[in-house]
């Protein structure tokens, strides 16, 4: 999809291995300067959806445009524009932090420009990322923490365009997350495009401007944290018992119904009436999808039609290539 | 000095100076050592029939075996390690940084492979007769041949690693390169073997390797031990130089086609494995 002004922009991507539908449909618009989370269950196909945007792996069908161009056959050039954070392991675990991010960034020296100074000198970056001090400290000596921080800082060697972030938290613990969190709201003065997976909706929530929830291989909701959330609070949950059986219904008109429900023959005891939080409403989406009901909840509001539900997939481990 | 050679003559040197100074580079001088000390007490025992010594015959022998294992196990191995530990994906990530990163490898492995071979052939110069070129072509050949055997060796190397998995499969490979160095008369000679055996073994570089290694060290007079009482030289620059081109041909695709499947959860799966099975 060439000359669009969209960041990411992609349109009926779909990806199957075998007859495992890992990706059905999925269409995402992402403008430039947006830092946008995209939520979903284990298996939804987050990782597939940022690895056919990274050009990490190229999609059975569909179209999909990052800064312009088709990931998997873009060139190096396109390669510079876009920094990756990975979820490093022990890779050069000999090598010290400052010598490091030295040699990666010499291979960015090539594509500065005379707006943008490439790389980013080593010493400003470890100080951006809270490494300041870590700078002769070996790799496989850092903890969990301040390598993803080194990551972070690897991913924005170059001055990316577009910044990539799978499942940036994935086993840290709540102190850890936090400062993490803190590092990359810190990064919203770069202009840079974020797009960050990840399962969790608080760290969505506090992330991003905007959210998409990827469930079943499609997209079943999108907007901003507000937007989703000024939608749930329509949205109450009713719990009773009548004749000693627990019934608790969602409803956007909970007035309604309950002047229905008491009307009808029997007592009901244990009323309680409550606003649905948005985790709930996620929940309630994802189990949906994933259950194959017909209408997703219309707190979301901005659902397009789901049709058949699609079959569970695994991302990870659907294909090991 | 193009970006992507600087880069990687930048990482060669950070990996060189990690690899040589660290305590495992007191193990790879162990086998020079071993084969030093071994040569120096059999220098007055005979090989058969021959005017030649046990530890004359084995000089040859090691220098094979030291390109084979540098070049092919070495390089394969290192490749096989980097793809799990995400060192490869990384390169991925970076403009150029993959190229980058094979070019730097090249450049570790020669000085890795040619620095303990270096230490043998001075070492036993000093130690014994008899076990180095004795003219100035004697030494360019040995030079000449030197480059041509991890010219023939490193790509192989290289398409090995890229083309098997695990650590697994790279057992089996090892294990396979080591009965080929048995059958290849790398440390006895091949003439011993049956007929079928030699021809098997001729198919493959490592034989040429050890042949050509034999013809530049030893006496003339040696040359009754092998095929046809003949050094073949023109058949060893021939045999090696094939494999040399199958090898450039076969590198870039294979290695083109494993850093394609690179992938956070390619790597996540390998991180998986190993966590879980421990290898």
């Amino acid at each position: 999809m060439p000359g669009t002004g969209a960041a990411i922009q992609t349109r009926n991507l779909q990806m199957q291995y075998g007859a495992t539908h890992v990706l059905d449909d999925v269409s995402l618009t992402i403008g430039r300067g947006e830092v946008v989370a995209l939520l979903g269950p284990n298996g939804a196909g987050k990782t597939t959806t940022i690895e056919i945007l990274e050009g990490f792996r190229v999609p059975s069908g569909g179209e999909v445009s990052v800064l312009g161009e088709t990931p998997h056959t873009a060139g190096e050039a396109w390669r510079a524009r876009v920094g990756v954070v990975l979820q490093s392991w022990r890779d050069h675990g000999k090598w010290r932090v400052e010598e490091f991010l030295d040699y990666l960034g010499l291979y960015y020296t090539d594509y500065a420009t005379a707006e943008v100074s490439r790389p980013w000198p080593t010493t400003d970056l470890l100080e951006r990322v809270g490494l300041a001090g870590k700078t002769e400290r070996r790799l496989e000596r850092l903890s969990g923490g301040e390598r993803r921080r080194l990551d972070v800082a690897v991913g924005l060697l170059g001055r990316p365009e577009v910044l990539f972030l799978d499942e940036p938290t994935a086993g840290f613990d709540p102190q850890a997350r936090r400062d993490f969190h803190e590092l990359v709201q810190s990064l919203s003065d770069l202009d840079t495009t974020i797009l960050l997976t990840t399962h969790d909706l608080t760290e969505a929530e506090l992330l991003a401007d905007r959210i998409l929830v990827l469930a079943g291989g499609t997209i079943v909701a999108d907007g901003t944290p507000d937007d989703l959330r000024h939608r749930m609070s329509a949205t109450a949950k009713v719990r009773f018992r009548r004749d000693g059986q627990l019934h608790t219904e969602s409803t956007e008109d909970p007035v309604s119904y309950l002047r229905d429900v008491l009307a009808r023959p029997g007592e009901v005891i244990d009323l309680e009436v409550r606003r649905a939080s948005l985790e709930e409403a996620y929940l309630a989406l994802v189990h949906q999808v994933e259950t194959g009901a017909d209408t997703p909840p219309a707190s979301f509001g901005i659902l397009p039609d789901l049709g058949d539900p699609p079959p569970e997939a695994d991302a990870r481990t659907s294909e090991d290539d | 000095m193009p970006t992507v050679l600087r880069a990687a003559l930048r990482r060669a040197k950070i990996e060189l100076r990690q690899q040589l100074l660290s305590p495992m580079a007191v193990f790879s001088l162990l086998g020079p050592a071993v084969l030093l000390t071994v040569l120096y007490f059999t220098r007055d025992s005979q090989l058969m029939e021959s005017a030649l010594s046990l530890g004359q015959f084995l000089v040859p022998a090691y220098l094979a075996f030291g390109i084979i294992s540098g070049g092919v196990l070495g390089v394969s191995g290192e490749i096989t390690t980097e793809r799990d530990d995400g060192t490869l994906l990384r390169a991925k990530t970076v403009p150029h940084a993959m190229t980058g990163h094979l070019i730097a490898k090249f450049f570790v492995s020669l000085v890795t492979t040619l620095l303990p071979l270096g230490i043998i052939i001075v070492g036993a110069g000093l130690l014994v007769d008899g076990v180095t070129p004795t003219t100035a072509w004697g030494w360019v050949r040995l030079l000449l041949l030197s480059v041509l055997t991890i010219a023939a060796t490193l790509p192989l190397g290289a398409v090995l690693g890229a083309v098997f998995r695990g650590p697994i499969a790279l057992l089996w490979t090892t294990m396979f390169i080591y009965g080929l160095c048995a059958v290849s008369g790398l440390f006895y000679p091949i003439t011993v073997l049956p007929g079928w055996l030699q021809w098997i073994a001729q198919v493959f570089p490592v034989y040429w390797l050890g042949l050509g290694f034999r013809s530049v060290i030893l006496p003339s007079d040696a040359v009754t031990l092998e095929i046809g009482e003949s050094w073949r030289t023109w058949e060893t620059f021939g045999v090696l130089g094939v494999w040399v081109v199958v090898g450039l041909v076969l590198a870039p695709i294979a290695l083109r086609r494993m850093s394609r499947r690179q992938s956070g959860s390619a790597l996540a799966t390998a991180r998986e494995r190993v966590l879980t099975r421990g290898y």
